[in-house]
């Protein structure tokens, strides 16, 4: 029932999608998590453009009618950019959260960590989707 | 996860799957969370008509030359008062004074209904059969939920479109009902809902419920088509706005009316000598005591522990059941349900503080996530809809 899990990226348990992209990794929530959380209403990023985030950091909080989750990171880098716009209107990762709803930009320090996280399709099957 | 195939279906499950439902466990039951989202279905409630499929919900009938004192007995709010075709918020109290349910009673014109929240209904009708035989009531209590299904139609637009349909339900008074056949199916139509909104609940036979929703929806013309559908999720934050409390959140048994400010839907002179009684058998008829009566009357004397309130947050962030409430670093009290109020922008939340700090006006601070917004207390409801 859920719309195909792009195969161009990897992604987390938690259900964080990193694609690979010109030299940096963008990150932001599959599909799956939007079903989930319905309506987004606030995404907050508590870490400021050029600081570093490690594997396993939370970077932030996302926020719909029926929940609050926090935001994490499956790879090492220095956040390059903030989403502002879905900041500003958070309802684009309902619209498009495979493209226009991204969140973060990542400079990885090692872009090969991206390997040992989880294909879509591995994606998928840990999801139950 | 849960196991689908345990969940209870309503009868209008095939309707929720063509409209594509997204289907979540609700008190055991597969109920639709929403058709898409859940801010387009609150806000088509406020400006249109939304229809609610609320089948989950228990419907308990009483007969019997009992039945009327029974439900006194049981209820917190005085019923001997009520005409056929009216209904009735009362509460359903433990002997502590502690809310076991919140439920609108219908009466009819030889029986009594209750409709009572589906995850307290198996709850209440083991507490219904042990005072009945504690008590010796005369009284037959038959659940006719599985037969049965409800459906709630609310927004402002919902007494103009059911005008289509017969001009009886638009004249009901707020809170009355009336029986109604239409198209071979009997409806039960009260004017009453859980939004803040004009609209009605209807109760049909299980069997006629899918026939009815088409009638009200789509294939039903261009006047019934305006009515779509919306999902429970909706139905929270309709009625928080409205600051109709929700059992599991605002009250449960820990939680006594006095405190959730339910004050009109408690009666505390039931069991007093009916007026009149001198005079040989006149007067009104014997009302009992009812079930948590002198816990309330304590309560009544001595204050409440705690009192329910309305606040206000500043940003955007929504604030969650269990968050805390605080003033200066000491704790005041705990949220009990919270959004983001889509149609106010701002963040609102019910919660139960100490009463000496419960004064319209005061700045508090809540929790949400990771850290703690500025609010200030406010009068309730939240939304109160324009009256023309």
């Amino acid at each position: 029932m859920t719309a195909s899990t792009p195969e161009d990226r990897r992604y987390l348990a938690s259900h964080e999608w990193h694609k690979p992209e010109g030299g940096y990794v963008l990150i932001g929530i599959s599909q799956h998590a939007v079903e989930e959380l319905t309506d987004i209403t606030y995404v907050d990023v508590s870490l400021t453009v050029g600081s570093l985030v490690s594997s396993g950091d939370s970077f932030g909080e996302i926020e719909s009618v029926k929940a609050t989750s926090e935001l994490y990171c499956g790879i090492d880098g220095r956040i390059a950019e903030i989403n502002q716009a879905v900041l500003d209107n958070p309802s684009l990762i309902n619209e498009d959260c495979y493209g226009k709803g991204w969140i973060l930009k990542l400079e990885p320090s090692d872009i090969k960590q991206l390997e040992f996280m989880l294909s879509a399709v591995d994606y998928e099957a840990a999801a139950g989707g | 996860m849960t196991d689908a195939a345990s969940l209870r279906r309503t009868p209008l499950h095939g309707f929720h799957q063509q409209y594509g439902a997204h289907l979540v466990d609700v008190a055991g039951w597969e109920m639709p969370l929403h058709y898409g989202s859940i801010l387009e279905e609150h806000k088509l409630v406020r400006r249109g008509a939304g229809l609610f499929d609320v089948s989950h919900m228990g419907r308990v009938m009483f007969t019997g030359s009992g039945a009327r004192r029974f439900l006194e007995r049981v209820l917190t709010r005085r019923i001997s008062t009520m005409q056929p075709g009216q209904c009735r918020y009362a509460l359903v109290c433990n002997e502590a004074g502690g809310v076991l349910d919140d439920v609108i009673v219908y009466r009819f014109e030889d029986y009594w209904m209750l409709v009572v929240n589906a995850a307290n209904r198996e709850k209440l009708l083991a507490h219904f059969e042990q005072v009945k035989a504690a008590e010796n009531f005369e009284v037959k209590i038959d659940d006719i939920t599985f037969k049965t299904a409800m459906l709630a139609c609310q927004g402002p637009d919902v007494m103009q479109i059911i005008g289509h349909f017969t001009s009886e339900v638009p004249a009901l008074q707020n809170y009355h009902f009336c029986q109604k056949n239409l198209m071979v199916i009997k409806f039960t139509i009260s004017r009453t809902g859980y939004t803040g909104e004009d609209g009605v609940e209807v109760i049909m036979g299980a069997m006629t419920a899918p026939m009815a929703i088409r009638l009200l929806t789509s294939e039903g013309g261009s006047q019934a088509a305006k009515i779509k559908p919306a999902g429970l999720g909706a139905r929270d934050t309709l009625r928080l706005e409205a600051a109709m409390p929700l059992y599991g959140h605002e009250l449960d048994e820990q939680t006594n009316p006095l405190e959730a400010g339910l004050n009109f839907a408690v009666n505390l002179d039931k069991g007093a000598e009916p007026s009149g009684e001198t005079s040989g058998g006149g007067g009104g008829p014997q009302i009992p005591r009812f079930i948590g009566q002198d816990a309330l009357e304590k309560v009544a004397a001595q204050g409440v522990s705690k009192q329910l309130i309305g606040l206000q947050l500043d940003g955007k962030r929504t604030p969650r059941q269990g968050a805390a409430v605080s003033r200066d670093g000491r704790q005041l009290g705990v949220v009990t349900s919270g959004c983001l109020s889509p149609t106010l922008g701002y963040p609102i939340a019910l919660a139960y503080v100490q009463p000496q700090a419960a004064n319209v006006g005061d700045a508090v601070q809540v929790a949400v996530g990771n850290s703690v917004q500025d609010a200030r207390i406010v009068k309730l409801p939240f939304y109160k809809r324009p009256r023309v």
